[in-house]
C-alpha cells in the first residue's frame, strides 16, 4: 500500500469513497470545501455513486436519510454553523436507527463565529445535539491517518449499531496535509431488512421516529439507551502517550493534542514528567480508562481550543479523585507547544 | 354472479382513517392506492408521508413508506430516488409542509427535475395544529392565527404553488385538482395517474396540487366545505394543467432510439 501525501479534508472524501460510500449531500462552508468539492469531483466517477450539492444543509442531511435507508452507505459534511442546521435530521437518523456519517470540521463560535480552528462544538457533538434523549457515535482525529482509518472505521460502526456516526475535527486538521496509508476496508455487513426499497410481493414496511403513545415512546428511548449502553461498552478508543512515569497528565483530543505532545516533548527535555490522555472517541468518552489513570496520577490538566467543554466530562471520569486544572484557546486560536508548556510547567511545580 | 364493482384497493390497508369526516385526505389516500393498483407498482412503490394530518399515512398505504420531518420530503425522497432509479418514489406534503417550512427543499427537488412525483394538499389551514395560517390561507380568512382574516400587509398573500413552479425548467408535469365532487375526484384519479406515468417513463418531475376539504377547520359542514372550495378558494388557486411538458420530454428519448 502507497503512502500519499494529501490534505485532511481530501482524506476523509477519499477514505469514505474507498469504505463504499456511495451517496454524498453537502453544502459550501468554510473550511470543509475541500471535501464537498473532491467529493463532486470522484463521486459520479464511482459507479452507482451519487453526488448532489444540496440546496442547504437541512436539505443534505434529509437527503442521506432516503438515501440511506435505500441501501446506499451514505455521508454529509458541514462545519458548525451547518451542522447546527443538520441536527433535526441527526435526530431523526438516532431515533430512526438510521446509519450515516456526518462530518463536522469545526470553526471558530457561537454564531457564525470565524473560519479558524476551534473546538467549540464538543457539547453539541457528544450529548446529541439535536432535541430529544440520543447520542451520536463521535470520533475525535488527530492525525491525517486517523481521518483514513476512522472515516472508514465509522461506515462500519454505523451499520453495526444503526446509528449516525460524527467525525469531529477542526479546520486545522482539515486544511494539514501528512502522508496517509489508505488501508484495506473490511467488506460491508448491512441486513437488506433495515432498508427500505420496495415491498414487491411481499409485506410492506414503515420507518418513522413518530410514536405518539407514551409507554411505547419510553420503551422506544430505552431500547436506545441500551444500545448506547453497549456502544459505551465495546466502542471506546484512547491514546496514552508518555504516561508510564507521568506526574501530570494532560487530557486533550485533536488539534489540542498535537499542540500538548509538541509541549510535552519541549517539557520531557528538562526531566519534566508529564504525559498526555487523548479520547480519541468524545461520545463514548474513555471515562473507566481515565479513572484508572488516576490511581497513580493525582494532577491532570485539560486542554481544549474552547472555554472547557470536554472538561466536564474529565470531571465526571475522574470523580474528584485527582486535580484538574484548565487551559482553554476558544474562538479560533490555536496556541504554540511553547505556551501551552510554560502553562504546563507551571501547574507541574505548584505545591497544593 | 353478481359482479363487484367498487371494493378496498389493495394497496389501501385494512384500517379506519383517522381524518375528520368531510376530510380530503382520505379521499386522495384512496385515489393514489387506486392508481398504484391499476400500475401494479405496489411493490416498488416507496412513499414520504409529511408531519401534519397525513402523518400517519403508513397505516393506510400498504406500500414501504419512510416518515420525513416537517417539509423535508422531496430531499429524503431525492435520496431514495437516486439510489433506487427504478422505484416509484412519492411524496405528500400539505401546505405549511411544501409551501412553507419546506418550500426550498420542495423547489429545489423541482429545480433539479427530480423523477418523484409530489401530491400535494392544499386546505388553506395547518390542520393537525388546530386550525392555523396557512402559506395558501385566502387572504381574510380567520383561522387561530389570523383572527381578525389574513391580512395581506401584514401577513403577506396566498402561495401559488402550481403557477410557481411551473416556471422551473426542471418540472414536467403540473396540474392543480380539487376532490370537491364525485367528477372532481375523478380528474384528480387522472392527474395522479398521469403523475406517476411520467415518473415510470423517466420524463421528470410531477406535481398534483388537490384542493382538499377540512371542514373541522373551516368551521362549515363537509358539504358547505366543498361549496367553498368552488366558490372562494379555486378563484384564488384556479384549477387545470399549468404544465405538460410530457410530449415534449418523450422526444429526446424516442429520438435516441
Amino acid at each position: 500500500m502507497n503512502k500519499v501525501l494529501m490534505s485532511g479534508n481530501n482524506i476523509i472524501a477519499e477514505a469514505a469513497i474507498r469504505a463504499g460510500c456511495r451517496f454524498y449531500a453537502g453544502y459550501p462552508i468554510t473550511p470543509q470545501n475541500e471535501l464537498i468539492e473532491y467529493m463532486a469531483e470522484h463521486m459520479r466517477s464511482v459507479e452507482g455513486g451519487v453526488f448532489i450539492q444540496s440546496e442547504s444543509e437541512l436539505a443534505a442531511i434529509h437527503m442521506l436519510i432516503g438515501a440511506s435507508i435505500a441501501g446506499a452507505r451514505v455521508m454529509t459534511s458541514s462545519s458548525s454553523p451547518g451542522i447546527s442546521l443538520k441536527q433535526e435530521g441527526i435526530s431523526s437518523m438516532a431515533a430512526c436507527e438510521i446509519p450515516g456519517i456526518i462530518v463536522n470540521i469545526m470553526r471558530g463560535g457561537p454564531g457564525l463565529g470565524n473560519i479558524r480552528p476551534s473546538q467549540g462544538d464538543y457539547f453539541q457533538a457528544t450529548r446529541g445535539g439535536g432535541h430529544g434523549d440520543y447520542r451520536t457515535i463521535v470520533y475525535g482525529p488527530a492525525t491525517c491517518q486517523e481521518l483514513a482509518d476512522l472515516t472508514m472505521k465509522a461506515f462500519d460502526l454505523s451499520d453495526k449499531y444503526r446509528n449516525p456516526v460524527m467525525i469531529l475535527a477542526d479546520g486545522m486538521m482539515g486544511q494539514m496535509m501528512e502522508p496517509v496509508i489508505f488501508k484495506k476496508p473490511k467488506p460491508r455487513q448491512y441486513s437488506e431488512k433495515f432498508m427500505l426499497r420496495g415491498c414487491g410481493a411481499g409485506k410492506s414496511k414503515f420507518i418513522r421516529g413518530l410514536i405518539l403513545d407514551p409507554i411505547d415512546m419510553e420503551e422506544h428511548n430505552w431500547k436506545l439507551a441500551r444500545k448506547y449502553q453497549v456502544i459505551t461498552k465495546n466502542e471506546t478508543l484512547h491514546e496514552e502517550y508518555k504516561t508510564e512515569d507521568a506526574d501530570l497528565v494532560i487530557v486533550a483530543y485533536g488539534t489540542a493534542a498535537r499542540v500538548a505532545k509538541g509541549a510535552i516533548k519541549r517539557l520531557r527535555e528538562n526531566k519534566v514528567r508529564v504525559g498526555l490522555f487523548r479520547p480519541i472517541t468524545l461520545w463514548p468518552f474513555p471515562e473507566l480508562k481515565l479513572r484508572a489513570l488516576s490511581k497513580k496520577v493525582k494532577k491532570f490538566l485539560v486542554f481544549e481550543l474552547s472555554t472547557g467543554q470536554m472538561l466536564e466530562d474529565v470531571r465526571l471520569a475522574l470523580q474528584g479523585f485527582a486535580d484538574i486544572e484548565f487551559h482553554g484557546r476558544p474562538g479560533g486560536v490555536v496556541p504554540t507547544p511553547a505556551e501551552l508548556a510554560n502553562v504546563i510547567a507551571r501547574y507541574y511545580e505548584r505545591e497544593d | 354472479m353478481a359482479k363487484k364493482v367498487f371494493s378496498r384497493p389493495e394497496s389501501l390497508k385494512e384500517a379506519f382513517f383517522h381524518y375528520c369526516p368531510g376530510c380530503g385526505h382520505s379521499i386522495s389516500h384512496r385515489l393514489i392506492c387506486e392508481v398504484i393498483d391499476e400500475m401494479g407498482i405496489r411493490g416498488i412503490t416507496i412513499g414520504v408521508p409529511p408531519a401534519g394530518c397525513a402523518v400517519l399515512a403508513y397505516f393506510y398505504f400498504d406500500v414501504d413508506m419512510i416518515e420525513a420531518q416537517h417539509g423535508r420530503g422531496p430531499a429524503t425522497a431525492t435520496g431514495i430516488k437516486r439510489v433506487l432509479p427504478d422505484r416509484v418514489v412519492f411524496s405528500y406534503q400539505g401546505d405549511g409542509d411544501l409551501a412553507a417550512i419546506g418550500l426550498a427543499e420542495s423547489f429545489h427537488a423541482a429545480n433539479r427535475g427530480e423523477n418523484i412525483t409530489v401530491i400535494f394538499i392544499n386546505n388553506a389551514v395547518y390542520g393537525m395544529t388546530g386550525g392555523q395560517m396557512a402559506p395558501t390561507t385566502m387572504l381574510d380568512q380567520k383561522t387561530t392565527t389570523s383572527p381578525a382574516g389574513r391580512n395581506k400587509t401584514l401577513d403577506g398573500y396566498p402561495v401559488k404553488v402550481c403557477e410557481t413552479f411551473s416556471q422551473l425548467k426542471g418540472t414536467t408535469y403540473i396540474e392543480r385538482v380539487t376532490v370537491n365532487s364525485p367528477a372532481n375526484v375523478n380528474k384528480t384519479k387522472k392527474a395522479i395517474k398521469k403523475a406517476f406515468q411520467c415518473q415510470m417513463d423517466g420524463l421528470g418531475f410531477s406535481l398534483v396540487e388537490i384542493l382538499s376539504p377540512c371542514p373541522t377547520n373551516w368551521k362549515l359542514s363537509p358539504v358547505a366545505a366543498c361549496k367553498w372550495i368552488d366558490d372562494v378558494m379555486s378563484k384564488e388557486f384556479p384549477l387545470g394543467v399549468f404544465k405538460d411538458n410530457i410530449e415534449a420530454a418523450k422526444k429526446p428519448a424516442e429520438a435516441a432510439l
